[in-house]
């Protein structure tokens, strides 16, 4: 490695500096002079009809501003929260897309949604003035859980939406699975629920609206994963702002995990609002009204069934999902349980035939979109769950079943029954990687350990992929996508040598000013602390799709490396003629400008320089300045893959399950900073361990309420409920589509451990004849399976 | 009611007017202006805004501002020796990539010094256990709870010792 802090290099993070003083700038931590804070009223009820709101006594609250309502927004044409993705039915129909206004207008639709907005001088005044907000509610009977809401019988979400089902849809060959299925010799079927869970980053929402009655311009500063796209939905669709006159800022983010990519009617209001009363409005979410309104994730439930041969090869799949999509389409909500799931349903193996059918179905509660993952974890639970259920059924060991069925590394590119088509990975070294890692051989005799101790054991696989780094954009269009999905950078170059990169990608816990300078470094020799990564104002870069789908690196990273190409295009122009060289004679190396078999050289620092005071320079064929820009938009997802392996010890007396092993190996293609490869690692797995053993949203079925509203009820992993992991990753199968060879790894962790960690508490609980338990399994839940099955043991 | 509250934030003396029901968290955060402490919840539960009141750590979301009247708070900004040299703690956090979003941060921070002043050489599990009232949902803890360990020695005299490649 030539640069120390180049491509390979583990460098310590650069953003650390300012987050560790306390010097980050939260959206929270900006006060803006004269600035009035924004409290929402919201809906206690599921379901309600809004009859009447009386804010007289509101308005004469100590420093009350004003008290707005969607009547006010209506009176000032502001628009619907658009969504992003259309998906077309079965029968070719359009999805049903109700309207989603930042504050309800006629009917709340669940528990949270927006019904007024006060603002007074101090968040104080604020809260206690919208106690004194009086709505009439008529309340409703509510659909709950998505199973009921599409039984016929159920109270309709809105009232043009019959049987509140948004869409129906399908992808994949019905008629080559039936015949598949004709011809099986072993059929799994398994039923499962992939339960809702709460994202929880650990900033809560907030946003600061601001108009500059001067020049007319409106700024927003937001907790977002992507300010242009929200600049784009809510300028063009909800307040009619022109993008000249709207800024959109999101400063440093407190972790999004996806719940950060949509446009929220928080930010509308604030927007709207500021203009409205001539001054800057502030909101900052409670962390109960984050619970409730934030977009939750997951929340399928399925039937899944798997054809095989005699020999345990995969004949076909087929699966019937229903999706929760929430009151209201968030953003992006109809491609994840679509485009983004199904799709998926390949897994790592070469099942010749799969159909999926996913029901979309309106419910009273809050909106489902994104989550860490998004559709791929939900698509890797059901395969590798049903997989562990072939294996148990059929006798043949767990691990040798999947290797018989990989797609090998040889039949790379390889194209998928459901549309996509793999790029590269080599499925069984992932596998061979990681079985020694966790001692698959010694797997029996740590049983019988556990035995004499009195507790269960077991030990489950996920092998992994998932279609990241999104995405082509005239594929993603032609699958429903409203949008784009390129990325874009800036490479500039100053006169004495120093860089600004200005990415579209954001960064909320990622550490791009790190790695994206990594890049810079390792290309032009420049000193890491001379190249500064600009993100998250709309103001300043020139556009951008930002950060989800595990996408950075791939697409913005991508980005900058062709900016960069044309700024080394340019300085070997100039170098060229400074050194009275031919340009095809010059080479770089190590970052320096070479007339090649000489000692004559320049770095990009005196290139640069030359570039900017143009004494001797080829004026007549460059310009000067030394400033490149460029759009990448992918030729295909990436596939990031890989084998993870849980071991678990349960205590049958209290129903805990410890995860006392858990190994992951990945395929992340190329990797640029080791350090932050593995602790986006480290961080997914504890998601998904979560997921597995802990985390649920539940709302009481009739009432709609949240029930898990708070840290007390809703179950976040902590420090001492997680182990620590063995990860390792290899780089010989790079992508072989974009210029850096990288395929993603923010998601992979979550995408693979709930179906390890389950896979690993069905199978110690398989000896009680336990087959299959839904997520999560925490003590009460699992100490209850063991008591129903020890029972029925003890009965026959 | 308004009430005066005066109290020694790393190491400087402050005094101001508050509502009676201020928290101690506004009272760093929106009176005196220093956000680096932080709110993540409403329950007390996820440990973003813990300080150290007469050198004990704090949820400052749980304690009112006059409660703490004439008290000694370190924040996080107040950590770092002057010249910018970082706490050993901090130190650690940085060589460990014991932070991604940096928002729970403050919090595992101020917790941490703590937890390794009760116990000067923690385990892992001590750490983990001693961590239980701080929420991260970036790092999954794994590198927290390396770089806790090895602040703790760079606490008792050592130094941050280089995180292994």
């Amino acid at each position: 490695m030539a640069n120390p802090n180049g491509i390979g290099a583990s460098v310590r993070r650069r953003e650390d500096a300012r987050f560790l003083t306390g010097r980050g700038t939260y959206t929270d931590d900006i006060s803006r002079p004269n600035q009035t804070h924004a409290v929402f009223v919201r809906s206690p009820y599921a379901h309600a009809r809004i009859r009447g709101i009386d804010a007289g006594e509101a308005m004469t609250a100590p420093g009350v501003v004003a008290v707005l309502t969607g009547a006010d927004m209506e009176a000032d044409k502001v628009g619907s929260l658009p969504c992003g993705w259309q998906i077309h039915s079965k029968d070719g129909s359009p999805m049903k897309e109700p309207p989603h206004f930042p504050i309800a207008r006629d009917r709340a639709r669940y528990v949270g949604d927006a019904v007024a907005v006060v603002i007074a001088e101090t968040r104080e005044q604020a809260r206690d003035a919208a106690e004194l907000v009086m709505v009439d509610y008529e309340e409703l009977p509510a659909a709950v859980t998505s199973v009921k809401a599409l039984d016929g019988t159920a109270p309709l979400v809105h009232d043009d939406v019959a049987g509140n089902l948004c869409f129906d849809w399908h992808l994949g060959d019905a008629a080559a699975v039936d015949a598949a299925f004709a011809q099986a010799a072993h059929v799994a079927k398994l039923d499962l629920v992939n339960q809702r869970l709460i994202p929880n980053a650990m900033e809560p929402r907030a946003a600061v609206g601001e108009y500059d009655r001067a020049t007319g311009e409106h700024t927003l500063t937001t907790t977002s994963q992507n300010p242009h796209v929200i600049r784009l939905l809510m300028g063009a669709f909800v307040l009619g702002i022109p993008e000249h006159k709207l800024r959109v800022v999101a400063p440093d983010v407190g972790g999004g995990f996806g719940s950060k990519i949509f446009h929220y009617g928080e930010e509308a209001v604030v927007t709207w609002a500021a203009r409205k009363v001539g001054r800057p409005v502030k909101w900052t979410a409670e962390r109960s009204e984050s619970f409730l309104t934030d977009a939750h994730g997951r929340d399928h439930v399925s039937h899944a069934e798997l054809a095989l041969d005699k020999d345990g090869n995969f004949l076909a799949l087929r699966v019937a999902t229903i999706a929760n999509m929430g009151a209201y389409l968030s953003t992006f909500a109809p491609s994840i349980p679509t485009y983004l799931y199904a799709t998926l349903l390949a897994g790592q193996y070469k099942t010749p035939a799969i159909y999926a059918e996913v029901k979309a179905v309106f419910t009273n509660t809050a909106p489902v979109d994104a989550y860490r993952g998004a559709g791929r974890p939900e698509a890797c639970y059901l395969i590798e769950r049903l997989v562990e259920v072939a294996a148990a059924e059929t006798g043949i060991d767990k691990a040798e079943l999947r290797r018989r069925n990989f797609v090998p590394a040889s039949a790379m590119p390889y194209q998928t029954p459901v549309a996509l088509q793999y790029d590269t990975g080599d499925f069984a070294k992932n596998l061979d990687i990681a079985l020694p890692m966790v001692d698959y051989a010694g797997f029996a005799a740590r049983k019988a350990e556990s035995a004499r101790r009195g507790k269960l054991r077991g030990i489950g696989f996920a092998t992994y992929i998932e279609a990241c780094g999104i995405a082509p954009s005239n594929v993603a269009g032609a699958l429903g996508a409203r949008a784009g999905l390129y990325e874009s950078a800036e490479v500039r170059f100053h006169p004495t040598g120093s860089v600004t990169v200005f990415t579209g990608s954001h960064s909320h816990g990622q550490g791009h000013e790190t790695t994206f300078a990594q890049l810079v470094a390792e290309r032009f020799g420049v000193p890491i602390e001379n190249v500064e990564i600009v993100h998250g104002d709309t103001s300043k870069i020139p556009f951008g799709m930002g950060t989800y789908g595990s996408r950075s690196l791939a697409v913005g990273g991508s980005a900058i490396v062709k900016a960069m190409d044309k700024v080394e295009r340019k300085a070997k122009k100039i170098a060229a003629h400074m050194l009275e060289a031919a340009e095809t004679d010059i080479e770089v190396k190590d970052g320096r400008f070479v007339v090649a078999g000489t000692d004559k050289a320049l770095s990009i620092g005196d290139i640069a320089l030359q570039a900017y005071v143009p004494h001797n320079f080829p004026l007549d064929e460059l310009e000067p300045g030394l400033d490149e820009q460029a759009f990448y938009d992918p030729k295909n997802f990436t596939y990031p893959n890989g084998c993870h392996v849980c071991e678990v010890e349960i205590d049958p007396e209290t129903g805990v399950v410890e995860v006392v092993n858990f190994a992951a190996v990945d395929d992340f293609g190329r990797v640029i900073n080791p350090l932050i490869v593995e602790g986006q690692v480290h961080g997914g797995l504890v998601q998904g361990i979560g997921q597995a053993l802990y985390e649920n949203c539940v709302y009481d079925e009739e009432s709609g309420q949240l029930i898990t509203g708070s840290y007390m009820d809703y179950c976040m992993p902590r420090a001492d409920d997680v182990p620590s992991f063995a990860v390792q990753y290899h780089e010989d199968q790079p992508c072989t589509h974009n210029p850096l060879g990288v395929k993603g790894c923010g998601e992979a962790g979550t995408i693979g451990a709930s179906a390890a960690v389950m896979n690993a508490v069905v199978h110690a609980l398989s000896d009680l004849g336990v087959t299959h338990m839904d997520m999560p399994a925490t003590p009460e839940r699992v100490w209850q399976v063991i008591q129903r099955h020890s029972h029925a043991q003890a009965a026959e | 009611m308004p009430c005066t509250v005066s109290m020694t934030v790393n190491g400087k003396a402050v005094s101001r007017e508050v509502e009676e029901r201020t928290l101690l968290v506004t009272f760093l955060r929106d009176h005196l202006g220093m956000t680096g402490t932080h709110v993540g919840c409403d329950t007390s539960q996820c440990g973003a805004c813990v300080v150290h009141v007469d050198g004990r750590s704090v949820k400052s979301c749980t304690i009112l501002a006059a409660q703490a009247d004439g008290a000694e708070i370190t924040t996080i900004e107040g950590l770092a020796a002057a010249d910018g040299t970082l706490h050993p703690m901090q130190a650690a956090f940085r060589e460990h990539h014991g932070l991604q979003c940096g928002f729970c941060t403050p919090g595992m921070v101020m917790s941490a010094i703590d937890l390794v002043k009760d116990n000067p050489t923690p385990t892992e599990q001590d750490v983990r256990e001693g961590l239980e009232g701080n929420i991260c949902r970036c790092t999954g803890y794994h590198n927290i709870v390396k770089a806790v360990l090895a602040g703790a020695e760079a606490m008792n005299g050592g130094s941050v010792k280089a995180a292994a490649e």
